[in-house]
C-alpha cells in the first residue's frame, strides 16, 4: 500500500514535470497578444436571431489606458469615433456632430449589441500580471497540440475571476477559452482560428465570442490587418481627433 | 331684483326649446368639467397614496453621488451611514445586473432591502420565508416581461465591487401586484444582506426610505428628499393633464357662452317694443339691462338644476364602481386599472362659479345696448 502510494506520487510528479511552467506559457501568449501600441482594422460579425450585422472599424491602442476607434461601416455607424483615456470614454457621432462623455461604466456595456464588451476589446493587460495559472493537461484542437491551463485571478479587479485556456504548444496562441464568474458559472466561450504569422508573432485573425448564457451564435471578431508597436502620434488620443 | 328674477324666469320658460337647448349645452359642460377634474383628482390621490405606500415612504435619504435619473451613478452612488444614524430608516442598495430568462438577456436593477421592513408595502417578508440560496421577489410587470412565475429559478449575472463578474441562480419567492411601475419594471428585490455578500459592498446603501418617525438631520454625503420632492414629478404630470384637459372643456364652455350671447342679441333685437314698454312703464334703463342680464345668467342656474338631476346619481355611481382605463405601462406613472373619481367641494363650487359668472358676463355684454336705446323708438319697434 505504502509502495503503491509512493509510486503514484512519483508518477504524478514525473507527469507534472512534463508540463511547462504555466507562467512561462502565459508570458509567451502575452508576447504574441500584447504590444505597446497597435493599429488594427477589424470586422465584427454580430450573429442575430434573424440576420447578421457587420461592423468594420479601425482601432489604435496604446497600452491599457488609451484607445481610439473609428467605425468605417455600416453607413449608419460610419464616422462614429470613440476615445478611451483610462476609465473615461468619449463618443463622437457625426450625425449630431456632438461628442458625449460617458463614465467608465460604459466600458462594461456591449459593443454595438455584440457579445463583446468594451472591456473585452480594450483590456490588454498581460495575463501573467492578472492571473495565477496551472497547466492541467494537454489536448488536440484541429490537429494542433494544446496545453490546458486554469487561470485564477490574483488581482481584485479582474473582469473574470477564472479562465480556462487551450494554448497552442508551438505557437502559444489561445485557441479556445472559457471565462467564468466567481461562482464558477461559465459566462463566455472564445474560439480562435486563422492563426497567422504577423511580424514576428503568431496572432489569431478570427475569434468567436459567445455569451453562453444567452441564445445565439455569438459574435465573430475578424482582424483584417494589424500592426504592432507602430508609432501612433499623440494627437490620435486627443479629443480633437474625434471631430477630424 | 325680485321682479327681474320673476320676469326672467317667465321669459325663459316661455321661450321653450331655445332655452332648453342652451341649458342642455351648459349642463353638459358642467358635467364634463366636474367629471374630468374628478377623474384627474381621483388619479392624483390614488397615485400619491400608492407612491407613498410602495416606494417613497416618508421621504428618502439618498447618497450624494446617486442620481435616480442617471443609471451611470449607480456604480459609485452608495455609501455607509453609521448604524446609530440609521434609526427609522430602511436601507436599499441598488446594483446593475443581467438576467437570463429562457436564453434571453435582460438588464435589470437588483435592489437589496431589509426583509423585515414595514415602511413600504413590498412583501419583503417572503425573502425570509424562502429557503432558496438567493430568494428574490419581483413585480407583476417584471414577471410578465421576463416570463417568470413563483418558484422559477433564473440565472443572474452581476459584478462585485471590483467589477469582477459573478453569477448564480435566483429563485422567485413571490410576485407582488403594485400600481407603481417604478418599483417593478426591470427590477429584482433581494435581501440586502444577500446583496452585500454578492457584491462585497458590506453595510453599503444607495438610499434609505424613512418611516413616519424619522426626523431629518444633515448627514455628510447624503441628501434628503421629502415626500413632496419625491411626488413632484407626479404633481407636474397632473398639472399638465389639468391644463391640457381644460382646453377641451373651455372650448365647450365657449360654445355654450356663444349660444347664450346669440340668444341675448336676438332677444334684444326682437323685443325692442317690450324694452320700450318697460321703460315707459317706469323702469330705468339700468333695471332693464339688469332684467336681460338676469335672464341670461338664469340659463346657468337652470343648467345647474338639470346638471344636478343627471350628474349627482351618475357621479355617485361612477365614484363607487370606478372607470377602467387602458394600460399605461411603460410611462412610469403609477396608474391603477380603475380610477375612482373624487369630486371635491372646491371643484363643484369652482365649476358653478365659472359657469355662472361666464354666463352673466356674456349676457351683460349685449344687454348694454339697451342703455343707449331711445324708449320712443323702441316702443315703435324701430331698429336702432
Amino acid at each position: 500500500m505504502k509502495f503503491t502510494f509512493i509510486l503514484l506520487l512519483i508518477l504524478g510528479f514525473l507527469l507534472q514535470a512534463n508540463y511547462p511552467d504555466p507562467i512561462s506559457v502565459l508570458t509567451k501568449v502575452d508576447a504574441n497578444m500584447t504590444s505597446g501600441t497597435r493599429i488594427s482594422e477589424s470586422t465584427m460579425v454580430i450573429h442575430g436571431k434573424r440576420n447578421d450585422r457587420e461592423v468594420t472599424s479601425k482601432g489604435y491602442t496604446q497600452g491599457n489606458e488609451k484607445a481610439f476607434t473609428e467605425y468605417l461601416s455600416p453607413e449608419r455607424e460610419k464616422g462614429t469615433k470613440m476615445l478611451k483615456l483610462e476609465n473615461r470614454l468619449w463618443i463622437y457621432s457625426p450625425s449630431t456632430d456632438r461628442t458625449i462623455q460617458l463614465s467608465g461604466h460604459m466600458l462594461r456595456q456591449s459593443v454595438m449589441g455584440s457579445d463583446l464588451s468594451y472591456e473585452d476589446v480594450m483590456d490588454t493587460r498581460k495575463l501573467a500580471e492578472v492571473y495565477n495559472a496551472k497547466v492541467t493537461g494537454e489536448e488536440t484542437i484541429d490537429g494542433r497540440k494544446v496545453w490546458v491551463l486554469n487561470l485564477v485571478a490574483k488581482v481584485e479587479d479582474a473582469t473574470y475571476d477564472k479562465r480556462k485556456q487551450w494554448i497552442d504548444q508551438e505557437r502559444f496562441v489561445v485557441l479556445k477559452e472559457e471565462l467564468f464568474a466567481k461562482s464558477g458559472q461559465l459566462l463566455k466561450k472564445l474560439v480562435s482560428s486563422d492563426v497567422a504569422r504577423i511580424e514576428n508573432r503568431w496572432y489569431p485573425k478570427k475569434t468567436n465570442y459567445k455569451d453562453v448564457l444567452k441564445d445565439g451564435k455569438g459574435t465573430d471578431f475578424i482582424v483584417s490587418s494589424i500592426q504592432f508597436d507602430a508609432v501612433i502620434p499623440d494627437y490620435v488620443f486627443s479629443k480633437a481627433s474625434l471631430k477630424e | 331684483m325680485k321682479l327681474a328674477f320673476q320676469l326672467a324666469y317667465r321669459n325663459l320658460i316661455g321661450a321653450g326649446l331655445r332655452t332648453w337647448l342652451n341649458v342642455g349645452v351648459l349642463a353638459f359642460t358642467y358635467l364634463l368639467i366636474i367629471f374630468y377634474n374628478g377623474m384627474i383628482d381621483g388619479w392624483n390621490q390614488e397615485a400619491r397614496r400608492d407612491g407613498i405606500a410602495w416606494e417613497y415612504g416618508y421621504g428618502q435619504l439618498l447618497n450624494q453621488k446617486f442620481d435616480p435619473y442617471d443609471p451611470f451613478t449607480l456604480q459609485d452612488g452608495h455609501g455607509i451611514l453609521p448604524i446609530e444614524k440609521t434609526e427609522n430608516l430602511v436601507p436599499v442598495l441598488i446594483q446593475q445586473a443581467t438576467l437570463y430568462p429562457q436564453g434571453r438577456m435582460i438588464s435589470v436593477l437588483v435592489k437589496g432591502i431589509e426583509p423585515n421592513q414595514v415602511v413600504v408595502k413590498i412583501p419583503t417578508k417572503l425573502l425570509n420565508e424562502s429557503g432558496a440560496k438567493i430568494p428574490a421577489i419581483i413585480g407583476k410587470r417584471m414577471a410578465a416581461s421576463a416570463n417568470l412565475k413563483e418558484g422559477d429559478e433564473v440565472l443572474l449575472r452581476w459584478r462585485d465591487k471590483n467589477g469582477t463578474f459573478d453569477a448564480g441562480n435566483i429563485t422567485i419567492a413571490g410576485i407582488f401586484d403594485s400600481q407603481v411601475p417604478t418599483i417593478d419594471n426591470g427590477q429584482i428585490w433581494v435581501s440586502i444582506k444577500k446583496l452585500w455578500t454578492m457584491t462585497e459592498l458590506s453595510q453599503e446603501a444607495t438610499l434609505f426610505i424613512a418611516n413616519k418617525d424619522y426626523v431629518y438631520k444633515q448627514r455628510s454625503g447624503w441628501f434628503f428628499k421629502s415626500q413632496d420632492d419625491l411626488l413632484k414629478n407626479l404633481n407636474d404630470i397632473i398639472s399638465m393633464k389639468k391644463v391640457s384637459g381644460s382646453f377641451m372643456y373651455l372650448l365647450l364652455l365657449a360654445i355654450a357662452m356663444l349660444a347664450i350671447f346669440d340668444t341675448q342679441v336676438l332677444s334684444i333685437f326682437r323685443r325692442q317694443r317690450e324694452i320700450g314698454t318697460y321703460v315707459s312703464l317706469g323702469m330705468t334703463r339700468l333695471q332693464v339691462v339688469q332684467l336681460f342680464t338676469v335672464e341670461g345668467s338664469m340659463y346657468s342656474l337652470f343648467a345647474t338644476f338639470v346638471g344636478s338631476i343627471v350628474g349627482i346619481p351618475l357621479f355617485i355611481y361612477i365614484a363607487k364602481t370606478g372607470i377602467g382605463l387602458p394600460s399605461m405601462e411603460g410611462t412610469g406613472v403609477p396608474i391603477a386599472d380603475k380610477i375612482y373619481p373624487v369630486y371635491g367641494l372646491g371643484l363643484i363650487i369652482g365649476t358653478l362659479a365659472l359657469v355662472v359668472i361666464s354666463a352673466t358676463i356674456v349676457s351683460f355684454l349685449p344687454a348694454r345696448k339697451i342703455s343707449k336705446m331711445n324708449p320712443v323708438d323702441a316702443l315703435k319697434g324701430k331698429i336702432q
